[in-house]
């Protein structure tokens, strides 16, 4: 036996124990009281006054509206905004042509403007003071305050969601495989069916998700755009304000629990996807 | 069309459908309404966008829109990094859990978020009832409006740097500890520099979307002029007067703070990647 002591080796790749410990707390403590907490008292506040006054809640006909209203839009919205998605991530990765890389910038614009900037934009664009929009209602085609009006909006809000998560995909997947189906004598419709589509399921169903939370949550550009009608123009959140400004606390946070219920079902579909197809998907690329 | 636009040719067909799409999309969608806005700006003019501009109220609001947004996203960057970092380097139990809950802002709506966080600081709330006998009041205050900003900002500079920590090289941070770096050192000398281009996108993403962010803000906010009315409630409030000028006037300076910072996004990315190849 030597007299030496052994200490511990130093870590030199990482922290000390303590510094790690620390960190990993503060992170908790961090997660609990900014993102778990405002989550937990959602269902607390929706169930306050006992489960027969939330079930109530659901029943009252302006939030059944609501909730309709909310599904229909995302039915619509989602969809358009898929194919415009696939179109754009074909003909950018597909093709090259001039001014691309300001297309790309475009695409992403959305996402930078404030969802209340886009609504007022509608506003002006197709509003009852503005030339188009006086000639659209002269024809019964209302947009502002009416069913199109918040399908735009909710379009702008969930613009780049779908392309941005393609256009990285296909850039990486690259030409070959196409032109190689093609040589073969495949039509073009065939190939985009069997040999692209296959290769970017999972990137379109994550960007269809991500999209399809925002278009049942969007709020701002919404509720400028929409003119919250009861019954007729008001979506989920919209209703939710609504509720909640009139002192129905119960009505708002259960409106608000079912929509966090939705949040929570993306979140859960969005990690299976991201554990399961990591490798094909733009958002969690591995090298 | 296929000729004019294409730079070189393809052997793919589609290009005229899906540019079509594209471009019919993206036109109706975007581009149009963005037109609408320009173009009442210069209906208006210049100089009278700039008298309407001019008042303590636009103003106020408008500073406190990005001044708020600065401090949340600031205190994002400190907290987002040590979140990333934990994720990524620490092996704990619930971490998983954790990392996928740190994308709950993005799936939440504003608006559920907005009233839960004023339920939770409201005088009578649990938060609100331990802060005030600190003398500490965040519900309606513009303490309230940092604390929603910071939950809508945390995904951004997370998700931005962790995959930048992931694909650290581990061989540098042996070197430097071979050389006699003490870990504190090579934390601020080696890994620091490397994620900077990674932690500054991520901060002007998060700060792009608080400068407009309404949903989560107002319902904490008060929404008392002068004090703490942001922006985009100015504009939803010019709306319900029918003041379309006005609301136009507050919507350009908003857009022109958009453009700003989307170009200060791309200048990062542009500079990183010539400094270090990393986005």
């Amino acid at each position: 036996m030597s007299d030496i002591a052994l200490t511990p080796p130093v870590p030199v790749t990482t922290e000390p124990v303590l510094i790690r410990s620390l960190l990993i707390g503060l992170s908790l403590v961090f997660v609990a009281l900014f993102l778990f907490a405002p989550l937990v008292t959602v269902f607390v506040e929706a169930l306050r006054q006992g489960w027969g006054a939330t079930v109530d809640a659901l029943r009252l006909p302006d939030a059944q509206a609501a909730i309709r209203m909310t599904l229909t839009i995302a039915a619509i919205a989602v969809p358009i905004n898929a194919v415009f998605g696939i179109a754009a991530a074909w003909a950018i990765t597909k093709f090259d042509f001039r001014g691309k890389a300001f297309l790309i910038t475009l695409i992403d614009l959305p996402f930078s403007v404030s969802p209340v900037v886009a609504g007022l934009m509608l506003v002006l664009l197709f509003g009852a003071n503005s030339t188009l929009g006086g000639w659209l209602i002269a024809n019964g085609m209302p947009i502002v305050f009416a069913f199109p009006g918040i399908v735009l909006a909710t379009l702008f809000v969930t613009f780049p969601f779908v392309a941005r998560e393609l256009i990285p995909v296909m850039i990486e997947q690259g030409r070959a495989e196409e032109e190689a189906a093609l040589t073969l004598g495949a039509s073009g419709w065939r190939t985009f069916f069997t040999v692209t589509l296959p290769n970017i399921r999972w990137a379109l169903l994550y960007g269809v998700l991500l999209c399809n939370a925002r278009a049942m949550g969007e709020f701002g550009a919404v509720a400028v755009v929409s003119g919250k009608i009861r019954g007729e123009t008001a979506t989920m959140p919209t209703m939710v304000e609504m509720f909640y400004n009139e002192y129905l606390s119960v009505a708002a946070f259960t409106l608000a629990a079912v929509l966090a219920m939705l949040a929570l079902l993306t979140l859960l579909l969005k990690s299976l996807l991201e554990w399961r197809h990591a490798d094909l998907l733009a958002a969690t690329r591995r090298h | 069309m296929r000729a004019g636009i294409l730079r070189s040719p393809s052997p793919l067909p589609g290009f005229g459908l899906s540019f079509g799409i594209m471009m019919t999309v993206l036109s109706i969608v975007v581009l149009l309404p963005i037109g609408a806005l320009l173009g009442r700006g210069l209906m208006i003019g210049p100089a009278d966008l700039w008298e309407m501009l001019n008042s303590r109220r636009i103003w106020s609001a408008l500073s406190l829109s990005f001044r708020a947004a600065l401090i949340a996203s600031l205190f994002n960057l400190v907290f987002g990094l040590m979140l990333a970092w934990v994720l990524v380097r620490y092996r704990f139990w619930g971490r998983r859990f954790i990392d996928a809950a740190v994308d709950l802002p993005f799936a939440l709506p504003t608006a559920v978020a907005g009233i839960a966080l004023t339920a939770l600081y409201a005088p009578n709330g649990v938060f609100g009832q331990a802060l005030a006998p600190l003398g500490l009041q965040v519900a309606y205050t513009e303490v309230g409006i940092w604390v929603a900003l910071v939950f809508i900002g945390l995904p951004f500079v997370v998700r931005t740097v962790q995959p930048v920590i992931e694909e650290l090289e581990a061989d540098l941070e042996e070197v430097s500890a071979t050389l006699g770096a003490r870990r504190a050192y090579t934390l601020r000398r080696v890994i620091l520099p490397t994620l900077t281009p990674a932690l500054l996108t991520g901060f002007a993403l998060a700060l792009a979307r608080s400068v407009g962010e309404y949903g989560s803000v107002i319902f904490i906010a008060g929404n008392i002029p002068n004090l703490t009315e942001i922006a985009p409630l100015l504009i939803v409030i010019r709306l319900e007067e029918y003041n379309y000028d006005a609301a136009a006037a507050i919507g350009i300076a908003m857009l022109i703070i958009s453009f700003a910072m989307l170009l200060a996004i791309n200048a990062i990315q542009t500079w990183s990647r010539r400094r270090i190849g990393l986005v």
